[in-house]
């Protein structure tokens, strides 16, 4: 039972730097814009956000500067695409190429570097709970914000003008446009809030989820946040069950290792990437289902009165 | 006009690279040297371009022809990683007294571990739809981590102290020396050849053009009768034998061993390669000459300047960027328009909506 509570916990605190992610690019796709350059993105705000809390010592103001990091990545990525028209899939992989090099090139320094952050303690008195203390709530307070953001993503999408007119500019931007909406602009925010989640989840990564900073440490996580939001037909609430699903997969290796399973470690790390394959196959064998769920003008240019 | 792009693209490159390397308190004109004149001095110099540019080069080949096919593969990198073990597997085999022609075996067996790495890419699209994006990105962890089992499993030289290595192969599954103290091999001059057969393909065959309309316009394709599921596994299979040519030439050229530091990340940089030379087999020659250039001159500001070795990446990466941005300002025609009138209209609108 001990044994569960703890994957429960580790499968959370994967989970968070996938729904996080996945939530951000959700928004982006919302509003028309895939963004492959998620692991770029997620690259550079963990090196930034590592270095911040090696001076800072506050996992928070690490959050802030990965928001920040990725927030500025993501404008240039949206500059391109969306004023300049750029191939959305060329200009998120030169993100990713370009991320994988700076963050690799600023992380020189932080290699060897621990950190010395304050002890997550979790909830005060839910904590000391049996069996659901440890399983749920010792973890970092920014695991449950993400639940209550994936909810409130949720309700805004349905229910509110800012999710309306959110989701006008991924299904019809010419109808924004006609209502007099500033689609670029307001893709370029979407791009922008989106980017910077991925920041937070990059943060997280080398903070709170490893903390360490290892070259390449995100190791395709973006890219399965990516196919997340596709698996959850760009549902919030789906993103954070598939990312806990997914945070569960990678857990598993090591607690099946710890169980004393006989199995190559190389065998067992390569279980997400595999189930993402897996559930691609899956989800994408009726090609009608995906194109009911995807937003209409997803990876299309948009110009203006054309 | 498209060929200025790349010109223009590499201007606004270093141009950034000469501000990053004043910010970073570097003398920039002895950093550009570092990357564009001090690689070239010397014929060791010129035999290391050869060295990095051909598997770039043929990658990339593959890639191009690819995405002309309108199919992104993404995974260039993990078909390079399956090249290099299906070649090191057949270079297993080879002893003291194996003839040189054994070599020939070592490269096909690279390019069919590419190929059938990416047939996984074009069976899962084909059959069931899934996006190669995605599943080509997947396959290079799964094919880095299936590397890692081998040589630290069932492959380790059983003498090699325990280093993730395989044993030393054979010279006979190797390339012989093309000039003798030079790094540079047989692999060079097959990639230039590879080129032109690339170069004929794309231009002047039936089934290249076939690929090509395909990629560009679907619903013409469909109407001439062109069968889009045979565009795609014809890109994948070329462009997955070309990236397991280039693995399986590294192995049987400069490595002469498997180790866990094979894949080094020319998969993805052919990607750049192939867009930066335009998708054309002999813009590809040049932009992937470029490109090992950064890479040399990456090695270069390392070792003389104590400059991290991303610094090359970083370069890639800009180098993508601003070829992405220039398109546009080359393909399209710059006009300062005014604005006015069209707000007049919509707030005209918005006030006759607040009327009603």
């Amino acid at each position: 039972v001990n044994e569960l509570g703890a994957l429960i916990a580790a499968t959370l605190n994967a989970g968070t730097v996938l729904a996080l992610a996945s939530l951000g690019l959700l928004i982006n796709e919302r509003a028309g814009v895939v963004n492959l350059g998620a692991e770029g993105i997620m690259l550079i705000s963990a090196v930034t956000g590592f270095a911040t809390a090696v001076r800072t010592d506050s996992a928070w103001t690490a959050f802030a500067a990965g928001a920040l990091a990725g927030a500025i990545m993501s404008l240039m990525f949206a500059w391109l695409v969306i004023w300049l028209h750029a191939n959305q899939y060329a200009a998120g992989l030169a993100m990713s190429l370009f991320g994988a090099g700076v963050s690799a090139f600023i992380g020189v320094p932080y290699t060897q570097q621990k950190l010395s952050l304050a002890p997550v303690t979790g909830i005060p008195l839910l904590r000391e709970l049996p069996f659901f203390g440890p399983a749920l709530f010792r973890q970092h307070a920014l695991v449950y914000l993400t639940v209550a953001l994936a909810f409130s993503l949720s309700w805004s999408l349905q229910r509110s003008r800012t999710g309306l007119v959110l989701r006008a500019l991924g299904e019809s931007p010419e109808s924004a446009h006609a209502l007099g909406y500033p689609v670029q602009r307001l893709r370029l925010l979407a791009v922008v809030v989106g980017g910077a989640l991925c920041g937070v989840a990059g943060a997280y990564l080398a903070t709170i989820y490893t903390p360490l900073w290892v070259e390449g440490m995100v190791a395709g996580k973006g890219f399965i946040a990516l196919a997340l939001t596709t698996f959850a037909t760009w549902r919030p609430l789906r993103v954070l069950l598939g990312a806990y699903l997914f945070g569960g997969v990678t857990m598993l290796q090591f607690h099946l290792q710890g169980l004393g399973v006989q199995i190559a470690s190389q065998w067992l790390s390569m279980l997400p990437y595999l189930v993402t394959i897996f559930v691609l196959v899956l989800i994408s064998q009726k090609p009608g289902f995906i194109r009911v769920n995807m937003p209409a003008s997803l990876g299309k240019v948009f110009v203006p009165g054309s | 006009m498209a060929l200025l792009t790349p010109l223009f693209a590499l201007a606004l490159t270093v141009a950034l690279g000469v501000a990053l390397f004043v910010l970073l308190e570097i003398d920039p004109a002895k950093a550009l040297r570092m990357f564009f004149v001090e690689p070239l001095k010397t014929a060791q110099g010129w035999s290391e371009l050869g060295v990095k540019a051909t598997p770039l080069v043929l990658i990339a080949l593959g890639l191009s022809v690819c995405y002309r096919a309108n199919v992104w593969n993404i995974g260039a990198e993990g078909q390079y990683i399956f090249g290099a073990i299906f070649a090191s597997g057949v270079s297993l085999d080879a002893n003291e007294d194996t003839s040189g022609a054994y070599v020939i075996a070592v490269l096909l067996a690279g390019i069919v571990g590419g190929m059938l790495w990416s047939a996984i890419v074009a069976f899962l699209r084909d059959r069931f739809h899934a996006n190669e994006i995605l599943v080509s990105l997947m396959l290079v962890y799964v094919a880095e981590l299936f590397l890692g089992y081998l040589v630290y499993g069932p492959w380790k030289d059983p003498d090699g102290f325990n280093f993730p290595q395989t044993i030393t192969f054979a010279s006979g599954a190797g390339l012989p020396a093309m000039i003798a103290g030079y790094r540079v091999h047989w692999g060079a001059p097959l990639a230039l050849a590879v080129v032109v057969l690339a170069w004929s393909f794309i231009f002047h065959s039936f089934a290249g053009y076939r690929l090509q309309v395909v990629g560009m316009a679907p619903a013409a394709a469909r109407y001439a009768g062109f069968s889009a599921r045979k565009s795609l596994w014809a890109a994948l299979s070329i462009s997955g034998g070309l990236a397991g040519l280039a693995g399986a030439l590294e192995i049987a050229g400069p490595l002469d061993q498997l180790t866990p530091y094979v894949p080094v990340g020319y998969g993805f940089a052919a990607i750049i390669v192939a867009f930066v030379g335009r998708l054309h087999p002999f813009g590809v020659v040049f932009s992937g000459l470029l490109m090992s250039l950064f890479y040399i001159g990456g090695e270069l500001a390392q070792s003389r300047l104590g400059l991290p070795k991303a610094m090359s990446s970083v370069f890639q990466g800009i180098l993508l960027f601003t070829l992405l941005a220039c398109d546009t300002f080359v393909n399209h025609k710059l006009r300062l328009i005014r604005s006015a009138p069209q707000r007049g209209v919509t707030r005209a609108l918005e006030a006759k909506g607040a009327a009603q």
